[in-house]
């Protein structure tokens, strides 16, 4: 019986991260989104290609933060959560 | 001009060393004491030793000790550069040295202003050790802005700046720019709060994740690699020929790329908001004798 909670725990922590991993949409329609109107912005005025490269990645940079979050949680998940969950159910069990 | 092509003297034989002798002190003690693993696997910082403390024990990891190599290996670097530096003496090393003063003398005057002309010891500073941090997991050694500590010591450090330069005008002043709309005031806490983590979670997760992409990447190509060709005699079987290439090309996106992008987008951001944060018509208005400085 406890082989199958800790196999649930386990499992439910591998599925966990990957829903969180959804995330990476956003920043990435985001980004996608911020890259194509530099080349935009480029085309039009070839001559501030420096400028807008800086603040394309700086923008990138921002808009990553949210996958970013996703995936801390997800590496938490997959690390560190099991072994505390873990941890838990076995004092609970009392073992 | 003077004897300027590249006469190599003691002292910057002396230099170069202690440029690369922690580099090299930091493999050595990587390769006596982590232990032998079988296959690939993903862990945080090594544990070095314990020091007893009332609290809680003290450790020592693979972080500080990386850090403080690559604070030695900066110091030789800097020293190296500027040695025995004249005017009218044209050595490359001279050039490199006043192109790198000049350039982050120029960003922090473009990005923050002439009232923070101070800053850009410390911009580069920052630059520099968060820039060399990423770069060391090309020599195979732990880089320490893959442990959260790290990024969130510097993203403290810029949430003091912050602060500080939030109250030059009195705390009633701070304090009202958190009701600025007064609506907002919940908003405006929690964003100001998020600020530093926000900045420490961009760093990490931007390293960490290029090293857990590269390892899941060459421990799949080691293994599709024994599947098609383990059948093979000898050396050709046991030999993961896939994994040659593709993680190279990785690892010069993830460590080289992504590292020194990271690197100059924290001190873009201490910059922004450091400059962001302080109330110069106010403060102006109320030191007129500073505001021709």
């Amino acid at each position: 019986m406890l082989e199958l909670a800790i196999g649930i725990i386990l499992g439910a922590c591998a599925l966990g991260a990957g829903m969180a991993m959804i995330a990476g949409i956003g920043p990435g329609i985001g980004e996608g989104n911020a890259v194509a109107k530099a080349c935009e912005a480029i085309g039009r005025q070839p001559e501030c290609r420096s400028q807008v490269t800086t603040t394309m990645l700086m923008g990138c940079a921002v808009a990553e933060t949210t996958g970013l979050y996703a995936l801390v949680i997800a590496i938490l998940l997959i690390f560190v959560a099991p072994g505390r969950l873990v941890d838990i159910l076995l004092n609970a069990v009392g073992k | 001009m003077k004897k300027s092509n590249g006469q190599f003297k003691f002292v910057d034989c002396l230099l170069i060393l202690m440029m690369l002798l922690p580099i090299a002190a930091g493999i050595l003690l990587k390769v006596l004491t982590t232990p032998q693993k079988e296959g690939i696997v993903i862990e945080g910082a090594m544990i070095y030793c314990k020091i007893p403390f009332p609290v809680m024990p003290i450790l020592i990891t693979e972080t500080q000790v990386n850090s403080w190599l690559i604070i030695i290996s900066i110091i030789g670097l800097a020293l190296y550069l500027t040695h025995g530096i004249r005017a009218g003496v044209e050595t490359k090393r001279q050039y490199l040295a006043e192109w790198i003063v000049e350039s982050c003398q120029k960003m922090v005057g473009s990005n923050m202003g002439g009232y923070f002309a101070g800053f850009a010891p410390f911009i580069t500073a920052m630059l520099g050790l968060s820039a060399f941090s990423s770069l060391m997991s090309l020599t195979g050694l732990f880089p320490p802005t893959s442990d959260l500590n790290t990024t969130a010591g510097w993203a403290v450090l810029t949430f003091i700046l912050i602060t500080y330069y939030k109250m030059k005008c009195g705390p009633l002043v701070y304090l009202k720019s958190f009701a600025d709309p007064p609506a907002l005031t919940p908003l405006n806490i929690i964003s100001e709060v998020a600020t530093p983590i926000s900045m420490a979670f961009r760093h990490y997760g931007n390293v960490l994740s290029g090293s857990v992409i590269s390892v899941l990447v060459a421990a799949g190509l080691g293994g599709l690699s024994q599947t098609l060709l383990g059948k093979l005699p000898g050396f050709f079987g046991e030999f993961p020929f896939l994994r040659i290439g593709l993680p190279a090309v990785l690892s010069v996106y993830f460590d080289v790329f992504s590292g020194l992008l990271q690197a100059y987008i924290f001190a873009m951001l201490t910059m922004l908001y450091v400059a962001g944060a302080f109330p110069e018509e106010e403060y102006f208005k109320r030191h007129p004798k500073k505001g021709n400085a």
